[in-house]
């Protein structure tokens, strides 16, 4: 763990660095469809389970920006450090092992999406869309989709060889996610089947307990996403591993 | 002497492809040792072996006494490695490329910054300081990796192709950087593709080929043992030259190999082979006289040229 701790250094050092850029197009984008959606669709809709419409959008948008920040550092970033920047192999011949690296990789995806999430949350806790003081436990939770959605696209990277395949992964695996997540309109609304279908989309479960504690309705139903999540963490936690082994050590 | 390498008969598959055949030698401790090889040859997956990026698939790998099949970090914590591609940090400047490497040893922030500097006035890099990696020139990327291959004062360096690129007062500066570090008592090892800094640089060489040890020994050794001590450079196409020259080089006692499109004659006494030249139809203007050196042999031993 140590190894892994000063891998995560060399991150920390580029984040120092960048993170103004890294906020502009993390926040951005769920800002946008805040607005969008919230003047758009929020004029047609008066109340959804006794919310606003934007207090129902606003702790989705929490949930995909955490969602995002963990896909693109994981995908797009450890995809230029592993085969353009060669910087995951030089690290490699210090003193520490793939599993250093791999870990950096992940506890770097993690700490974004929970940064990046919490900022929207205050965002949006400033503009008035968050009712309940609970919400306070949602950056705590954001550490569970950060984790697995940085498990996921570090798996996914390390799968792959060609850079045009992480298009496959943002267009026909994150896509979905928050098409169907239950981000904009209840899940309720959707066929059976792909309420079905949901219970493997980790977003979804983000989305429910987000939203859950931003209306302050905390319920033992919440601890089942939790559950499902840890258990969908724990399941993948080896694939990182094993495809990063195969891309660094011949 | 104590041996700080040893390797004996290694070997790695990469699909089909039998990058290594059986691989041996030992390396001393505080030598300049060197591998030679056309690319494929199995340098640098020797190298990899070495610092940690392969496994030993086959044979057996002892480095600091401790048999291995992966590099463990205890290991490379004495290592240095300057590996073949340039693997700088894009994302960080020059100095914070080297702190953060020397982080990697678990080193205070304060030391990491004081060997960074003291590395960087080493390899004459103290100007570029806060630049980004990408504005250095080949030569300056190049001392950067070298900088950072010594931060934690490694007790071996392993160098794959350190000067590919570099300009002759950058080889130079690097040669002598070596050297410094040589008589401090670092074990050097070095691939290359110069012969000229093989001989300048290495105690003792293998000449690798097709994931084979060809030979091994001093430069000076390769040369007795595979090559007459003179050679001339025959520059003239070879359908210009008479067809009984071979038989002829032969009587009088030498050797001939064809380099690609040219011809060389190797013997003892070049001075008397320079003189029959002239006689057996050769203009000496397209000729060229020289002491034979490790090229030759290199020629000669990994089949690029051919004896007729």
């Amino acid at each position: 763990m140590s190894g892994a701790i000063r891998v995560l250094k060399r991150h920390w050092r580029v984040f120092v660095r960048t993170w103004r850029h890294n906020l502009m197009y993390n926040v951005a984008e769920p800002l946008l469809y805040l607005a969008a959606m919230g003047f758009g669709l929020g004029a047609l809709v008066q109340q959804i389970d006794g919310m606003t419409y934007l207090q129902f959008l606003a702790p989705g948008m929490v949930a995909l920006s955490a969602m995002y920040s963990a896909t693109f550092e994981c995908t797009y970033g450890t995809f230029l450090r592993l085969y353009y920047q060669k910087t995951l192999q030089a690290i490699l011949a210090g003193p520490v092992t793939v599993q250093d690296i791999v870990l950096g990789e992940l506890l770097y995806g993690t700490f974004k999406s929970v940064l990046f999430g919490t900022v929207i949350l205050v965002v949006v806790a400033l503009l008035g869309q968050i009712p309940s003081p609970i919400a306070l436990l949602i950056p705590l939770f954001l550490f569970l989709p950060g984790a697995l959605f940085s498990i996921l696209a570090v798996a996914y990277t390390g799968a792959i060889k060609n850079i045009e395949y992480l298009n496959y992964y943002i267009t026909l695996v994150i896509m979905p996610f928050f098409l169907f997540g239950g981000l904009y309109f209840p899940v309720s609304t959707l066929p059976g089947w792909v309420q079905q279908l949901n219970w493997l989309n980790p977003l979804f479960h983000s989305v429910e307990v987000c939203r859950a504690l931003s209306a302050g309705h905390p319920s033992s139903r919440l601890w089942f996403h939790v559950f499902v999540l840890l258990l969908m963490l724990l399941a993948l936690l080896p694939l990182p591993l094993r495809f990063m082994r195969k891309r660094l050590i011949s | 002497m104590k041996n700080v390498i040893v390797a004996s008969n290694l070997q790695k598959h990469y699909g089909d492809f039998h990058a290594l055949k059986g691989v041996s030698f030992a390396i001393r401790e505080g030598e300049c040792f060197g591998l030679l090889g056309h690319n494929g040859a199995g340098k640098s997956t020797t190298m990899k072996m070495i610092y940690g990026l392969s496994t030993v698939e086959e044979g057996s790998l002892t480095i600091f006494d401790q048999h291995i099949s992966l590099t463990p970090p205890e290991i490379k914590h004495r290592l240095g490695v300057v590996p073949q591609e340039d693997n700088l940090d894009p994302d960080l400047p020059v100095l914070e490329n080297l702190e953060v490497y020397a982080g990697l040893f678990g080193v205070s922030r304060r030391e990491a910054r004081e060997s960074s500097l003291a590395m960087l006035s080493f390899m004459g890099l103290e100007s570029k300081e806060q630049s980004s990696v990408d504005t250095l020139s080949g030569g300056q990327k190049r001392r950067l990796i070298i900088a950072r291959a010594l931060l934690n004062q490694p007790q071996l360096l392993i160098l794959d192709e350190p000067t590919t690129g570099l300009d002759p007062q950058g080889r130079h500066l690097v040669w002598q950087k070596l050297r410094a570090l040589k008589s401090e008592g670092v074990t050097l090892i070095l691939t290359t593709h110069y012969m000229e800094e093989a001989a300048q640089l290495c105690d003792r060489l293998i000449i690798m080929h097709e994931g084979l040890v060809l030979t091994e020994g001093t430069p000076v050794e390769l040369v007795c043992a595979h090559v007459l001590s003179h050679v001339i450079e025959i520059r003239s196409p070879l359908d210009t030259i008479p067809d009984d020259i071979n038989e002829k080089v032969r009587q009088f006692g030498g050797e001939t190999l064809q380099v690609m499109d040219g011809l060389f004659l190797y013997a003892n006494d070049g001075k008397a082979l320079w003189q029959k030249i002239g006689e057996w139809g050769l203009p000496q203007h397209s000729c060229f006289l020289r002491r034979s050196t490790l090229e030759d042999v290199f020629l000669k031993l990994t089949g690029r040229g051919t004896e007729p």
